[in-house]
Parts: C-alpha cells; sequence; structure tokens
C-alpha cells in the first residue's frame, strides 16, 4: 500500500485545478533550473539510479535510454513524447494530461535538457480533443511564465515544446510509426536499426519516451532516486498508475507501488470483484495486448514487470482488466483480435495477412462453428505471426490468443462440440 | 570489412552491407519478395528472415546492416518455419489463378512456394477482393494477386521520379493505388511490370497474348533513342510479343522506357511488305526485279553529282557501310546521316561523344544541361542524373527550356546569350562549376541543329575548357543523341565532303536529280516532288509519301546489325523474327540494288560487310567496348542567334517511324503529351 506521501500524482482524481499556479502549489516547477544546471550527465545517472521502467508498455529502463542519444549532434535533437495511448483499457495518460499537466511539461523540459534536445514534440491522439486543450493551454503558460522558450525556467538553456495531435490510429503509438506520422506520412513503423536514438524525428536522434514516464521524472529529480528506488521490488521500482476497467465494482485510476498484489489492488481500491473474489474468470493485467490470466494465476500474483513475464503475462500499460464468469471469454477476445485487424498497419506479411484470418477464426470459435483441430491452427497461425513482424503489434495481435488457447481451450472445445451436437440434431 | 559466420562458414563483406548480401557472398539463396538492389529496403514482405545468435526474433536479412561477428543461420528448424509461414500468409488472400495469370511462368511467388511453400491451404475464411486500379494505357492491374511489396511504389517514387503512386488504407485493406485515378506520368513506368513479383502488374499489350514459355528470346539492342538499351525481344512465330530489359550496368542498368518496351506494335503496322515502283503516276506492287529495274532506268546517264543520299536515325552501321559503298560506286558526294541538320561531323571523334560514359554520370558533381531535355531525349540518362542527384552534391542547371525533369534545376536562362556569359564566368552557376571537382556538360541536339550550331558547339567546348571539365581520367564534355544511327554514321563518316551537300541542300527542289532516302523520315521531304526518290525503309511512314521506288527493309528486330550509342559504344541487335513478306535486311538490298545497277560493291557476306565497317572505323569491331576519343577545342566560334535553346525532342512517344504506327505510343501521345485524350475513369472498364 503506497502512503500518500509518497504519491506523484497528487492531482490526478482533479479536485485542485490543472492551471500553473495550483501545479506549482503542489510542487511543480520547484527548483527546475537547478536541477538543470547540474548538467547532462548527472540527471541520466539519477535517472538510472531511480531505477524507472518505460511505462508505455515494455518496461525498458529510462536511464539507459536516455543515455543513447548522441553527445554531441550537430543539428537538432528531439525529444517526443508518445501521448497516443490507444491500447484498450489504458486511460493513465488521459488523467495526466488532464489534471496534471504542467507535470508533463515540466518532465519535458528536464528529459530535454538530459538528452541535448533542442525541442519536443508530444503526439496527442486526436480522440483527445479536451486533454489536447488543457495541455495546449498549460504548455502556453509555461511559456507565458517563461518556464519555455528561450532561458526556459531561467536555466539558461533554450527549448520548445509542441502539441501535435494524431488522427487516432493505435499503430501512430508504435515509438517510429509515431514518428512517421508526426512528419506527415503514412502511420507505418520503420525497419530498425537504426534506431530512432541515431536516426529518428526528421532524420535527427530522438528518443519517444511515454507521458507517465516523463511526467513522473521530475519528482524523482526532486525527491531523489533513492526514494524511487525504495519503493516496490528491485528492478521494478516505483510507483505506477494502474487503471482498473472491467467487471469490478468501482473501477479507478490509482496510483500505487510497483508489485501491489493484483487482489490487494482489486479489493482495496476497486471495491471487490463483481460478486466475490470467487466470481473472477479471468484478468488482463496490462492492456489488451498482453495474454490474459486465469483466476488460479491471479490469486496471488504481484503486479510487476518481472513477476508477470514470469507468468507468461505482462504489465504492459498497467492496464487491468477484469472479466467475471459472466463473461463470454472467447467472444471477448475475439473483439480483441478484430481490433488488431483493424488496426494493422498493412505494411509487412505476417501482420498484415494473420490478423484478418485470426478474427474470422476468432469469430467462428466464438459460435462455436470450427473444428477442434482448427484451435490448433489457430495456435499455428499465431506462431507464424509472432515474432516475424517490424513491430510488436504482430506480437500484440498474437498474444491475446495464444492466452486464450494457454487457459481456456476446454471451453473453445466444449462450444465447438455443442454448435456440432445441436446442428446433428437439426439435421436429424 | 565486417566479418561474420554464415552456416558456420566465415564471410567478409564490405562495409555497409546488409546480412542477406553476406548471405549470397557465403552461397546461400536467401528468398526475397520486396527487396531489390537498386530500390530503398522495406523489409516488408519478411520471407528473407534468418536466425541470429544473441536475438530473440528471427531478423529481416535484407534490412540488418552486417556487423562483424555476427553468427547468422539460415538453414533451421525456426528458419524454415518462419518461410512458410509467411508464404502460407502471403497465399491466404492471393487468387491462386496461376492457369490465367500472365506473369505465370516467371512468378517469385510460384518459383519460392514451389521451394520453401506449403503444399495445401488451410485457409478455409472467404478471400478478400481488391478493385483493379486504372494506370494508363501501359499497364493492367489485378489488385488481387498484389502481396504489397512495395516495390512499385518505391520504384515510381525514387527511380522514375513522379510521386503518383502510393498505398491506400491500412492493414488488409491496404491497396497500392494512384492518389487521384490517373495515369502514371513517367516514362519508365513500364518497369514496375518487370518490378512486380507476381502477376498484379502487367503489361496491357501484351496481357493473355502468350505464356512465358512459349516465346522465343532473343538478346538484342534497342533503336528507340539513342542510349543502346540492352533488351530481350520476346517472339513467337513470326511476332515481336514483347520486349523486356537486359541488364547492362553501364548503359541502363535493368531499365527501358516505355518507348522502348511499348512500341513493338509498330512493327507490325504499316510495314512495307513488298516493293512498290510508280507508273503514270500511281505507286504499284512490282517485283523486286522490276523495281530495281525502275532505278536502274532512271539512274542511266545521271552523273554521280546528281545523286543524293539522306540517312536515317534507325539505319545500323552495316547498311551505312553499304551506302558509303554504293555512293562511291556511283560516284555522289552527297551523303548525310544529319536529317536535323546538326552541325557536328567530320572533325574529331570528341566533339560528338557522350564522353563522360552514362555509366559516369555517377562520378560527376555537377552538371551544366544546355538545350536539352534529357527526360525526353533519353529517359534512362535523365535516370542516371536523378540517381546521382538522390546521392547528394550534384547540382544541375540549365540553359534552355524549362521542363521537368525529376530533380530540382537552376535554371540559368534560355539561350546562347547565358551561354556565352557563363563561358566568360559572368554567372552565379560559375561558382557551382568552379568549385566542383567533375563537372560535365550535357549539350543537345536543340542547339546543334541550329544554323549557328557550330557557335554553340564552341561555347560549349570553351566553356569544357575553363572550368577543368577535361582532366585526367576525366572527361564532362557530352554531346547527347536522340537517333540511335547517328554516332554509327559519323564514326563511318557519312558527312558530305569534297562539295557533297548536306540533307537540307539536298532535299531542296531540283537540287538533284536522284535522291535515295535510307529510313529517311524526319526530315522536309516537300521539295522532291520533280525529284526521282527512291524509299528503302520499314514503314509507310513520311518518307514514302515523295517516293518513286519504295524498297521494303528490315525493322531492327528482324536483322543482325550494328548500333553505336551516344557514348560511342557498339552493341549488336540480333535477329528475333524475319522481316515481314518480301522486305529484306537494308544491306542485302543495297547490295543487289548495287549489282542491279552494274556497280560494283565486292561486301557479299555480314563478315564481309563487318570486316569493310572496321577497316572505316576500328572501333566498331570491339564489341561494347568505349574507344576514348581525346578533347580538343571543337567548333567555330561565331555570332548566335538571340532566340531561346528550343528542345529537340517534342513529343517523346512519336519520335520514329515504328513508334509513330504503334497504337500504343499513338495513345500515350494523346494522353501525356497532347492531351486531346480524355482518361478513362472506373466506369470506362
Amino acid at each position: 500500500m503506497l502512503h500518500d506521501k509518497d504519491r506523484i500524482f497528487t492531482n490526478l482524481y482533479g479536485d485542485q485545478g490543472p492551471d500553473l499556479d495550483a501545479a506549482k502549489s503542489r510542487g511543480d516547477w520547484d527548483g527546475t533550473a537547478a536541477l538543470i544546471q547540474k548538467g547532462r550527465g548527472w540527471l541520466v545517472d539519477q535517472m538510472k539510479a531511480s531505477g524507472l521502467r518505460g511505462r508505455g508498455g515494455a518496461g525498458f529502463p529510462t536511464g539507459l535510454k536516455w543515455s543513447f542519444m548522441p553527445k554531441e549532434a550537430n543539428g537538432p535533437v528531439y525529444l517526443v513524447v508518445n501521448a497516443d495511448e490507444s491500447e484498450p483499457g489504458t486511460c493513465k495518460d488521459r488523467e495526466i494530461m488532464r489534471h496534471e499537466p504542467q507535470k508533463l511539461v515540466e518532465g519535458c523540459l528536464i528529459a530535454g535538457a538530459a538528452m541535448g534536445c533542442t525541442a519536443g514534440y508530444i503526439y496527442i491522439r486526436g480522440e483527445y480533443v479536451r486533454e489536447a486543450e488543457i495541455l495546449q493551454r498549460a504548455i502556453d503558460e509555461a511559456y507565458a511564465a517563461g518556464l519555455l522558450g528561450t532561458n526556459a525556467a531561467g536555466s539558461g538553456y533554450d527549448y520548445d515544446l509542441h502539441l501535435h495531435r494524431g488522427a487516432g490510429a493505435y499503430i501512430c503509438g508504435e515509438e517510429t510509426g509515431l514518428i512517421e506520422s508526426l512528419e506527415g506520412k503514412k502511420g507505418q513503423p520503420r525497419l530498425k536499426p537504426p534506431f530512432p536514438a541515431m536516426v529518428g524525428l526528421y532524420g535527427r536522434p530522438s528518443t519517444v519516451n511515454n507521458v507517465e514516464t516523463i511526467a513522473v521524472a521530475p519528482t524523482i529529480l526532486r525527491r531523489g532516486p533513492e526514494w524511487f528506488a525504495g519503493i516496490g521490488p528491485e528492478k521494478n521500482s516505483g510507483t505506477k498508475l494502474f487503471c482498473v476497467s472491467g467487471h469490478v465494482n468501482n473501477p479507478c485510476n490509482v496510483e500505487e507501488a510497483m508489485g501491489i498484489p493484483l487482489r490487494e489492488l482489486i479489493d482495496r481500491h476497486c471495491g471487490g470483484v463483481r460478486g466475490g473474489w470467487d466470481n473472477l474468470l479471468a484478468v488482463i493485467p496490462g492492456g489488451s495486448s498482453v495474454p490474459l490470466m486465469p483466476k488460479s494465476v491471479c490469486d496471488d500474483i504481484n503486479m510487476d514487470f518481472d513477476s508477470l513475464r514470469a507468468v507468461g503475462s505482462g504489465l504492459g500499460t498497467a492496464a487491468v482488466i477484469v472479466m467475471d464468469k459472466s463473461t463470454d471469454i472467447v467472444k471477448a477476445i475475439a473483439r480483441l483480435s478484430k481490433f488488431y485487424m483493424h488496426e494493422s498497419c498493412g505494411q509487412c506479411t505476417p501482420c498484415r495477412e494473420g490478423t484478418g484470418w485470426l478474427w474470422r477464426m476468432m469469430t467462428r470459435m466464438a459460435e462455436g462453428r470450427a473444428r477442434v483441430d482448427e484451435i490448433d491452427l489457430l495456435w499455428d497461425v499465431t506462431k507464424e505471426i509472432e515474432g516475424h513482424t517490424i513491430c510488436a503489434l504482430g506480437d500484440a495481435a498474437a498474444w491475446p490468443v495464444q492466452g486464450l488457447i494457454r487457459h481456456f481451450r476446454p471451453e473453445i472445445e466444449r462450444r465447438i462440440h455443442e454448435y456440432t451436437a445441436a446442428r446433428q440434431v437439426a439435421a436429424e | 570489412m565486417p566479418k561474420l559466420t554464415i552456416d558456420g562458414q566465415e564471410v567478409e563483406v564490405p562495409a555497409g552491407s546488409t546480412v542477406l548480401q553476406a548471405c549470397e557472398a557465403a552461397g546461400r539463396e536467401i528468398p526475397v519478395f520486396c527487396f531489390h538492389p537498386r530500390l530503398n529496403i522495406a523489409g516488408n514482405c519478411r520471407m528473407c528472415l534468418v536466425e541470429m545468435e544473441k536475438s530473440p526474433k528471427p531478423i529481416a536479412s535484407c534490412a540488418m546492416p552486417a556487423a562483424d561477428g555476427m553468427v547468422i543461420k539460415t538453414d533451421t528448424e525456426q528458419v524454415h518455419k518462419a518461410r512458410k509461414g509467411v508464404l502460407e500468409l502471403l497465399l491466404i488472400n492471393h487468387p491462386l489463378d496461376c492457369p490465367i495469370c500472365d506473369q505465370g511462368g516467371e512468378c517469385d511467388l510460384q518459383d519460392i512456394t514451389l521451394f520453401y511453400g506449403p503444399d495445401h491451404s488451410r485457409f478455409k475464411e472467404n478471400k478478400r477482393p481488391v478493385p483493379d486500379k486504372y494506370l494508363g494505357p501501359l499497364i493492367s492491374t489485378h489488385m488481387t494477386r498484389c502481396i504489397h511489396c512495395t516495390r512499385c511504389i518505391r520504384f515510381i517514387n525514387e527511380v522514375a521520379g513522379v510521386e503518383e503512386l502510393g498505398a491506400c488504407h491500412r492493414g488488409e485493406h491496404m491497396e497500392i493505388t494512384t492518389w487521384v485515378e490517373s495515369a502514371l506520368s513517367s516514362e519508365l513506368s513500364g518497369n514496375i511490370i518487370d518490378l512486380c513479383p507476381v502477376g498484379a502488374l502487367n503489361s496491357k499489350p501484351y496481357e493473355y497474348r502468350a505464356r512465358t514459355w512459349e516465346l522465343r528470346k532473343t538478346e538484342s539492342i534497342d533503336v528507340m533513342d539513342a542510349v543502346g538499351s540492352n533488351i530481350r525481344i520476346d517472339a513467337r512465330g513470326s511476332e515481336v510479343m514483347r520486349v523486356l530489359p537486359r541488364l547492362h550496368e553501364d548503359v541502363n542498368e535493368e531499365w527501358i522506357s516505355d518507348k522502348t518496351r511499348f512500341a513493338y506494335d509498330g512493327l507490325k503496322k504499316r510495314r512495307l511488305d513488298v516493293p512498290f515502283a510508280k507508273t503514270d503516276g500511281r505507286l504499284g506492287q512490282v517485283s523486286w526485279r522490276d523495281a530495281f529495274a525502275a532505278i536502274k532506268e532512271r539512274l542511266d546517264g545521271v552523273s554521280g553529282d546528281r545523286i543524293g543520299f539522306v540517312v536515317g536515325d534507325l539505319v545500323d552501321c552495316e547498311t551505312m557501310v553499304l551506302v558509303k559503298e554504293l555512293a562511291a560506286g556511283l560516284g555522289s558526294p552527297h551523303v548525310d546521316c544529319r536529317q536535323d541538320g546538326m552541325k557536328l561531323g567530320g572533325g574529331a571523334r570528341g566533339e560528338y561523344l557522350f564522353n563522360t560514359t552514362i555509366a559516369g554520370i555517377e562520378r560527376a558533381d555537377a552538371c551544366l544541361l544546355i538545350g536539352t531535355n534529357p527526360r525526353y531525349e533519353a529517359p534512362l540518362i535523365n535516370a542516371r542524373l536523378r540517381k546521382r542527384q538522390r546521392h547528394g552534391g550534384f547540382k544541375v542547371g540549365r540553359i534552355g527550356t524549362p521542363f521537368d525533369l525529376t530533380y530540382p534545376v537552376t535554371e540559368l536562362g534560355a539561350g546562347a546569350q547565358t551561354l556565352g556569359e557563363l563561358a566568360d564566368g559572368q554567372h552565379s552557376f560559375a561558382d557551382v562549376l568552379e568549385q566542383a571537382e567533375r563537372p560535365m556538360l550535357i549539350l543537345g541536339q536543340g542547339p546543334l541543329a541550329r544554323p549557328d550550331g557550330a557557335a554553340a558547339l564552341a561555347l560549349a567546348s570553351r566553356l569544357a575548357e575553363r572550368f577543368g571539365m577535361i582532366g585526367e581520367g576525366w572527361n564532362g564534355f557530352n554531346v547527347l543523341h536522340t537517333a540511335a544511327a547517328r554516332v554509327g554514321g559519323l564514326d563511318l563518316g557519312l558527312v558530305p565532303r569534297d562539295g557533297g551537300k548536306t540533307v537540307a541542300e539536298m532535299v531542296a527542289p531540283g537540287a538533284l536529280d536522284v535522291v535515295f532516302l535510307i529510313g529517311a523520315d524526319e526530315v522536309d521531304l516537300s521539295g522532291l516532288k520533280d525529284t526521282f526518290t527512291v524509299y528503302l525503309g520499314t514503314h509507310g511512314d513520311r518518307g514514302v509519301h515523295a517516293a518513286d521506288v519504295i524498297l521494303p527493309g528490315a525493322a531492327y528486330t528482324e536483322k543482325h546489325a550494328t548500333y553505336v550509342n551516344t557514348e560511342g559504344r557498339p552493341q549488336r541487335a540480333k535477329l528475333a523474327v524475319f522481316p515481314p513478306g518480301e522486305a529484306k535486311e537494308d544491306w542485302k538490298v543495297l547490295r543487289a540494288l548495287a549489282a542491279a545497277l552494274g556497280t560494283e560493291v565486292k561486301l557479299d557476306t555480314l563478315g564481309q560487310v563487318r570486316q569493310r565497317m572496321a577497316e572505316l572505323a576500328p572501333h566498331l569491331e570491339r564489341i561494347d567496348e568505349i574507344a576514348p576519343a581525346p578533347f580538343e577545342p571543337f567548333g567555330h566560334e561565331g555570332e548566335m542567334g538571340g532566340e531561346p535553346f528550343a528542345p529537340t525532342v517534342a513529343d517523346f512517344y512519336l519520335t520514329n517511324p515504328i513508334a509513330r504506327a504503334s497504337v500504343v505510343m499513338q495513345q500515350c501521345s494523346e494522353l501525356f503529351v497532347q492531351g486531346t485524350r480524355r482518361e478513362a475513369t472506373g466506369t470506362h472498364g
């Protein structure tokens, strides 16, 4: 259980205003210039020491990522903030931008300084209309207060921050797809290598970070990496925003310590599973792209990167989707398959062709209109997609189906038998 | 030089290579669809996946830079599974209509599936249909077959340089299309038919006409422009079915222009297949014997001084040797191969060659275009210029009429005045040329064909000297020809000497009594009304209108012939089909005519003709070699007119009798040049 004194997002629920004065009263923009003046090396080292891992889903150590940026770059270098929060079930960045926009703006300045960036771009998803307005206001306020632009926040460092609205494609949340989209092209992920740290936005060194990652950075630097590293288990340290949705009595966003037991998270903050813990069927712990976990796993799992990976799932964006026993689990996963088919960019073969095939088979499986051996075919197809694509969308499409087959194969078979039997009766 | 281990075998590859190239260097064949060595890497087909040590996922070898110490495996369970998986996924929405597909027999998807693919389909769902697209009169589409490799998009955007093709929609709904339904306006568009690894893009004129295995393949040379593109002529029976490019790194790489590829239907139309002669003012079919008899009768008593020979733009060197011999036999000094009247020839060889060579363009760092539109005059040279431009550090300036060349060009001025200023170093572009290490200039036919052409040549050569275009191992002085026959003609000395008349003087009313037009169609023949005119050629084009006797000859696909391209590179075309009807190879016609006229020409076989050719110009014997021509100040300084340098080729699609007879080229001309044809829309079928 996270103590109130350890919370970073003290205005997560919007009790106070998002404006600059309110933010300052919460401690934002306190001593920013002093932090920046300690230099790039110090900032990156502090981030490394904090053990912060990227909050966008992959969990890559942030300090390490920042250290990849070239020390000497003749020309512009960019920070790109990924606010294209499109993972189904995820709504943490939305709350940050609604209620704590100054944390993000300050984070952009500090992260930019830590990487020697000349400008920052926030790529916000098109559907976030109000959030974009609030964020733009926050940026304008910061400019008016001298916190951005020339000699930003009195640090002697020049830094510009731009807000760019996307047009609503899931794939533009993939970092190189986002860069393409930001450049005005069709949002299709790039081949790596070269990585963005070498060739990124407009062909210049760039780093793409999630909103939450950037927004927590100033507080970490102010309170010290030891404080942050002291929360949660080793290598999975810090606090994290969890978005719990689905069949719980009180769905919510909550900042909690990493490694909190799933059951505690649901019982303490969400009023428990609808109908009691025993009514739980399965949980998708990290947004739609990670494999689901049946109740037996949920009973004693801790919510952090490594624990969830150990049971064949993942923390992802920490968007916890809870499903009780009333859920048609096959149909639910079939719906996710439809989402990935719809959102595939179409660039590379396995994802373009495979996601459609998956959805069509899943639709039949949901009805039971299939043969039992087709479950193996379905598994094969997910394996043909997984790991063979340019970006991770292929994996994201394959994993939910794999999770379903791994844990709910009897349910799929039952349906197929039921459907076949009903047809036979009808035929007779 | 990174060193890699591929399947246990160590290979060293040049820095900057990809893993795919390293695998090929180690003798491993990696199947690919989207990869093409001349296009940007897309890495989207995922066919080339291989295993790399320390990488949990297989890597796309086409996109991964080779690094020292990499351990690559291409023959493991994982790799085979990945290939099979990718092929299965490519095939699920592919129509499998190979029996009626034009690509059948030369399809990458067929071949690769045979070796690496699954043997049956597990796909039970409905296949995805895709509406076909309209890409103009040259390319037909069957988009359901498309595997989205994007080679066509990359070619049109990168090599052809017209941003007219792209992908719309996403996921399985992704479609390759022109943004607004319209024909591709590039002169290189036909190459996407070859690039397409499946049957999605086909040749419209060739569609459903033949199967590849029925075709007889002949390696030959193109004559549609002076580039001398290497081509393969595919024929069935007596008919040319299609023309494809052949690899020649120094000339056309592996591209050809649309005129080269699609003008072949002109070989079957308006052909002269029997001799004609005028009796009582009307042309009528006659036998060869009677045709020769008619000429002999008219020539009787005419002195050599009253006979002239005009040599056309598609004439091969062998024929020109015979023209030379026949003219000498008849005592005529009037022989000219320059229908446009350009002021070149008779002097040093270096004055009329593309000395830098086409491949040499890639070494240049600045270029001055003088009165030329390479996009129309030699699309493949324009493609080289664009290729060089894309590598960066290459400034192009132009004196002449502005035209979109698909790359940025600095407009310097319109005509001789600018050229003069630049030659005196008074122009801002002079700095660019001054600072360039290997500058080049390309002098077009426009300025050279004017009455003051010699002065333009002199100015250009002075400019070349002034800006250091001539140096050790570098010659930046270039003349761009438009006629396939021209350099050969100049090499063989088919220019008037000793009081001989030029083409313009020969066709003047009453200048001569007898004029032989050897495939000459590009000159105003209205002055020959009262002159006895003999036309030897292939098509009922402009030249026959003035003719009293017509002798049917062979087109470039119908004879063994030597052509010299604008670089001075002799190349040999080969006979793919026989000439139609009673038509004969031109040199044989002239040989027989000489015999009929009682003139002694002792060249009875092709071997003897070529021997004589080697005596006249020894370098023509060394096929595919460029004999370097030294630079010296060319031309004659003189006053130049103020009018702008006009382009030579007004209509790219209709530059010679074959192209003019081609229905396909007519359609292109109406659509792209004249703008008189309404574009077909989706409802036009």
